[in-house]
């Protein structure tokens, strides 16, 4: 018999509690990393490029950018910023994971290295069952996340053109998947008002800006809402969590 | 390009992408005690962000056109509604999708 309530038997049912969340991860991270695979190897890239850039960048929409980056003359502080700037968004994420993070000794590096979107949401969101640990659950949930995007990547890069079926549509799994995070997140919440800041700010950046350059702006006007509105919107954070009004 | 330049290329992507990773755990330490306005961020953040991260999802979509956003309407409306119902969060995607795929190929 295995030594269930060991250290052994703790990360076994860290990897069991994290699996499930990250099904979906799988369906979408196949698809969109063989997508970007093949788009690689259609480009002329050998499959080490979408292998290696899929291990060490690990942020879809930027990896398609670096394709046509790769593709056009050098200019390396030009891709630099362009990279600041579509993954800006991250610096929410880290914020939003200070506290979380704390005391994760070696794992930490890699939860910060592989923090994407989904991951993120995953980790900021889900209820860990007793008997898991914190800190494996997140580190189990990057790495299945981390894994499909590479393995799908370097799929994709290796056949080419060789997938025919039809898959039209399965990229709205990525869609289903962050409306029932914030749903989830929306229930664990009495207060909303960030919620309608966050969707309020991107319709309207969305409308004035258009979709290719609205995500700045969108978090410049949520930051700007919160800090504003940060008195009322603190005291119902408060009192939503009962505790005292620091 | 040549190969030096390619990877000094994609190592500039992966380093923009761990800055705005690693940024805030940089300069927010883990000795020195959170501020507490960031404290307040990192609470209030999460809810906005992914409502952001939903209309990100769909920004490509056009209502004035194709099939009107139609098809993301009523996969988002069967993934809210069969969460509501049954709270399982991969029946709730996988249902969602599916419906999303079928309206794809009837619309």
């Amino acid at each position: 018999m295995a030594d269930t309530n060991g250290k052994k038997g703790i990360i076994l049912r860290s990897f069991k509690a994290a699996f499930p969340y990250t099904i979906p991860i799988f369906a979408g991270f196949w698809f969109l990393g063989l997508a970007y695979g093949i788009y690689m190897n259609v480009s002329g890239f050998s499959f080490v490029y979408p292998m290696i850039m899929s291990l060490v960048i690990f942020g879809g929409s930027l990896e398609f950018i670096t394709v046509t980056m790769l593709l056009s003359p050098f200019a390396p502080i030009q891709a630099l910023i362009i990279s600041l700037m579509v993954q800006s968004r991250h610096l929410f994420y880290g914020i939003s994971m200070l506290d979380r993070f704390k005391g994760m000794g070696w794992k930490k590096f890699y939860l910060i290295f592989g923090m994407c979107d989904e991951t993120f949401s995953i980790n900021y969101t889900a209820n860990i069952p007793d008997g898991a640990d914190k800190g494996w659950f997140m580190f189990f949930v990057t790495l299945l996340n981390h894994f499909y995007w590479v393995s799908g990547a370097t799929i994709g890069g290796l056949a080419g053109g060789l997938f025919q079926f039809d898959t039209t549509g399965i990229e709205f799994v990525m869609t289903a998947m962050f409306v029932v995070i914030f749903l989830s997140q929306w229930e664990k919440e009495k207060t909303h008002d960030s919620a309608f800041i966050g969707i309020g700010a991107s319709v309207i950046c969305l409308i004035i800006f258009g979709a290719d350059s609205f995500m700045i702006p969108t978090m410049i006007l949520i930051m700007a809402a919160l800090t504003i509105f940060r008195k009322p919107l603190k005291m119902r954070l408060a009192a939503e969590k009962g505790e005292k009004s620091a | 390009m040549t190969l030096t330049e390619q990877v000094i290329t994609i190592a500039m992507c992966a380093a923009g992408t761990m800055a705005t990773r690693f940024i805030p755990f940089l300069v927010f330490r883990e000795s020195r005690e959170t501020p507490d306005y960031i404290r307040y961020l990192g609470n209030a953040l999460p809810l906005a962000i992914f409502g952001m991260l939903v209309v990100y999802c769909l920004k490509d979509v056009s209502f004035v056109s194709g099939s009107h956003g139609l098809p993301e309407a009523i996969g988002i409306i069967i993934t809210v509604l069969s969460y509501k119902w049954k709270h399982s969060m991969l029946l709730s995607i996988a249902g969602g999708t599916a419906v999303y795929m079928i309206l794809l190929h009837l619309l």
